[in-house]
Parts: C-alpha cells; sequence; structure tokens
C-alpha cells in the first residue's frame, strides 16, 4: 500500500503526535470526565491509521510491527482477567480492591483507571489490526500469482 | 410518544434494506442503520426531561443528582457501539472475501453459482 | 428546563432522510457517505441527550466505520448493481414494514410505557446514589462499565476480540501452496 503526497505526509507528522496524547488524556481521565477506555482506544487507533493512510503500511508498521499489536491485543484482555481473578483473592470477582485515593484526583478510584488502560490497549490496537488486514489485502492470492506466471 | 415513534421507522427502513436489496455492500449499510435506530432508542428512553449529564463535580449541590439522566443505558450502550464497529469489519471481511471468490457484490450471482 | 424535543425531531426527521437516501441510491459510495452523515447526527443526538461519553465514542467510530467501508469496498467495484428487481421480496419487505409500523404504534400508545422524558429509574437510582462514594469516580457511567458492572464489560469485550479474531482469520494471506500443486490441479 502507498502513501500520500508530501503535503499530506507533512500535515500528518505535525498532527499525528498530539492525537495519541489526546487519546491517551481520555483514557487517563475517564473517571473524572466524559470518555474512558473505548473512545480513548479508538482515538489513538485512528492516529495509527491515519500515518497508514499517509505514510503507507510500511512506516506504519515501523512505529507499531503487527507482532507488538498483537501481543498488545491479547495482553489488554488478558489485564482485564487478571484485575477481575485478584478481586477473587480478596472477595468477589471485579472486587474493587485497590487503594481507593482522594475523590476528583487522578489516581483515585481502585480498579477502574487500570481497567481502562486495558480496554484501551485492548480496543486500539485490535481496531489497529483488522484496519491494516483490510486495507493491505491482497486481492490477487498467491495461487492465482503462480497460475498467470505459468500461463 | 413521536420520538419512539421515528426509532422504529429507523429501525424498519434498516430491515428493509436488509431484506430487499441484492448488493452484499447494501445489506452491511441496513444492519449499521439498525444498530444506529437501536442505540439511540436506548439513550431515548433514559432521558429525564432537563436532565444534565451524569458526570459529578466537586462544588455540584446534591440535588443536582436528581437530575441526573439515566447512566444504566449509556453504559450499555457505549460498549455496544465499539461491538458494532467490531462486528461490521468482520461483515466487511466477508464481502471482501466473497467478492474474491466470485467478483461481484451482487447477491443473486453469488447465490446462483456454485462452487 | 430547556426543552429538547424540536431539536430531537429535526435530527431524528434528517437521519431518516439520509437513510432513504442511503437506501436508494444506485452508487455505493453516495451510500456509503450518507449512512455516515446518519451517524454524525446520531451523535449530535446524543449530545442533546446528555450522553457525552456516547457522543465522543459514536464520533470517533463514525470516522472508523466511513475509513472502513471505503478502504474495504469501495475501491474493489463501486459500480452499482443494476438488475431487475425482485418484487416478491419488496413486496414482501414492504407488508413487514408495515406489520412493524403498527406493531410498534400498538406498544408505544400502550399505558404502562414511560413516557418520553420520564424514565423508569429504579436500579439506576442506586448507582447515582452510591456511584461517587463506593467507587469515587465522578462519571457515573464508567463507574457502572467498570465497577458495578464490570462482569458484562468483560463479556463485551470476549465479543469484540472474537469478531476481531474472526475477521483476521478471513483476512489472512492463503497458505503458501509449491508450485507442483498447482501445476497438478
Amino acid at each position: 500500500m502507498k502513501g500520500m503526497t508530501l503535503i499530506v505526509k507533512t500535515i500528518t507528522d505535525f498532527v499525528a503526535g498530539f492525537i495519541v496524547i489526546f487519546g491517551a488524556y481520555i483514557v487517563l481521565y475517564g473517571h473524572l470526565t466524559p470518555g474512558g477506555g473505548f473512545a480513548g482506544g479508538v482515538i489513538v487507533a485512528c492516529a495509527f491509521i491515519l500515518l497508514m493512510l499517509a505514510h503507507g503500511s510500511d512506516v506504519a508498521f515501523s512505529k507499531l510491527p503487527e507482532k507488538v499489536a498483537h501481543v498488545m491485543d491479547s495482553a489488554g484482555a488478558l489485564a482485564f482477567l487478571g484485575i477481575g481473578w485478584f478481586g477473587m483473592t480478596m472477595g468477589f470477582f471485579f472486587m474493587n480492591s485497590f487503594g481507593r485515593g482522594e475523590m476528583f484526583k487522578l489516581f483515585s478510584s481502585g480498579m477502574i483507571l487500570p481497567l481502562n488502560i486495558a480496554v484501551a490497549f485492548k480496543v486500539g490496537s485490535s481496531l489497529f489490526l483488522v484496519f491494516s488486514a483490510l486495507a493491505i489485502f491482497r486481492r490477487r492470492s498467491f495461487r492465482a500469482m503462480i497460475e498467470d506466471e505459468l500461463a | 410518544m413521536t420520538v419512539y415513534f421515528l426509532c422504529v421507522v429507523l429501525l424498519t427502513m434498516g430491515l428493509y434494506c436488509l431484506v430487499a436489496k441484492k448488493n452484499i455492500v447494501k445489506k452491511v449499510l441496513g444492519i449499521v442503520i439498525m444498530d444506529y435506530a437501536v442505540n439511540l432508542y436506548l439513550i431515548i428512553i433514559g432521558y429525564k426531561t432537563g436532565g444534565v449529564a451524569p458526570i459529578i463535580e466537586a462544588d455540584m449541590p446534591l440535588s443536582t443528582l436528581e437530575r441526573f439522566v439515566d447512566p444504566l443505558p449509556q453504559a450499555l450502550v457505549l460498549t455496544s457501539i465499539v461491538i458494532g464497529l467490531g462486528v461490521m469489519s468482520l461483515m466487511v471481511a466477508m464481502c471482501i472475501r466473497l467478492y474474491e471468490k466470485h467478483g461481484t457484490f451482487d447477491m443473486s450471482v453469488i447465490s446462483k453459482l456454485r462452487g | 428546563m430547556a426543552n429538547i424535543a424540536p431539536q430531537l425531531y429535526a435530527l431524528l426527521v434528517f437521519m431518516v432522510i439520509g437513510s432513504i437516501v442511503a437506501i436508494e441510491t444506485r452508487n455505493l459510495l453516495s451510500a456509503v457517505i450518507s449512512v455516515s452523515a446518519v451517524g454524525f447526527a446520531l451523535s449530535v443526538a446524543f449530545l442533546f441527550l446528555g450522553a457525552p461519553d456516547i457522543a465522543i465514542t459514536q464520533l470517533v467510530v463514525e470516522v472508523l466505520v466511513l475509513i472502513i467501508l471505503i478502504r474495504g469496498t469501495i475501491l474493489l467495484d463501486n459500480t452499482a448493481v443494476d438488475t431487475h428487481r425482485d418484487t416478491l421480496a419488496v413486496v414482501t419487505s414492504l407488508i413487514f414494514f408495515g406489520l412493524i409500523l403498527g406493531f410498534g404504534a400498538m406498544i408505544f400508545g400502550s399505558r404502562g410505557f414511560p413516557e418520553f422524558g420520564q424514565p423508569v429509574m429504579r436500579v439506576s437510582k442506586v448507582y447515582v446514589q452510591t456511584g461517587l462514594p463506593a467507587t469515587y469516580a465522578a462519571n457515573i457511567v464508567t463507574a457502572v462499565i467498570l465497577d458495578f458492572r464490570a462482569y458484562d464489560t468483560l463479556g463485551e469485550a470476549t465479543v469484540l476480540f472474537t469478531s476481531i479474531l474472526g475477521a483476521l482469520a478471513l483476512l489472512r494471506r492463503e497458505g503458501k501452496v509449491s508450485r507442483e500443486e498447482v501445476v497438478a490441479a
């Protein structure tokens, strides 16, 4: 998959980092302001999809390799489950057993902040993966290439 | 009441698109429209007249809690939207595979071909 | 106590018109863009209905829906399917349409259904009253999805995981076949 023109590439270089920061803000302050893991994860995925559309798949995969995205996807789901099981050791499944902290501060509300981050990792990396699979999907399969070569 | 009825109109239009159209991308669009209608219906059910968003601020009088809209449908719809995106990408993947195999998006042609 | 009904009606009528255009147009690109217009109107409607969380999520997801649909399907084939209409399917679905609308009118006309603007908040009252002291999260929606009902969210994360896994399995590169196999086939 090829990239776009120089103008689009330059603007993308300016903007992509800020989009990632904004997504991280939406995730981290999900328990105090509107937002949360789902919206923030999609925003971060949008930044990498913008990179892929503007620069082509090679540059996007050099920033976030496919293997790393697979690992992040599974790690997010496992972290979500693991936090639930940690609550199990204290009482019941998904018990909010971490320290509560102080109200209306960033590090408060126990397990909600780690769960938000886990959901964001899961949603963001899986959407990036599915978009990359859709975008760079080869219309011509390996078998068809060999058949053309033989013909 | 009319608001609910317009939601049902939107839902049935998606259903019509799903049943009567031949193009499989159009069928996917019909499912997406049905998704929108159901999400909007759930949020509208939880709306309270003069309601505010269910987010507490530090210096908020306690009586504001009475004006909050229903947070439960919002929590269910929030995950449902992202799941709708995942399911839609699964359907688009199926469409691409069908196009690769048959060379067309037309459902009547695809169902006539054997093998 | 602002009355939001006029804005909501305007947005709903806009959404209905947008879906009619999306369903009846012959060009696939126009159909996809009309569906996205419906989605953005839906996002504005969520803002009016006091749901900023949902509005943000819907807006961002809508951008991705537009990109995925155009990138995945329109680039392959933008020709309209222009065969004869199947009259039986159209008539059947129109009867369906009428029946469902009739049932909808019956259900919403019956008593016991909550009026618009007066929700039955039997369960949610507990969440609103005890949300801040129990979880220390100021956003009640986040408190519900990640604390009171975290088990639900786990199930929905599993659904998302499975659907993405299905899409990746469908789109994987075809297994390597040797030249001899192709020649033999």
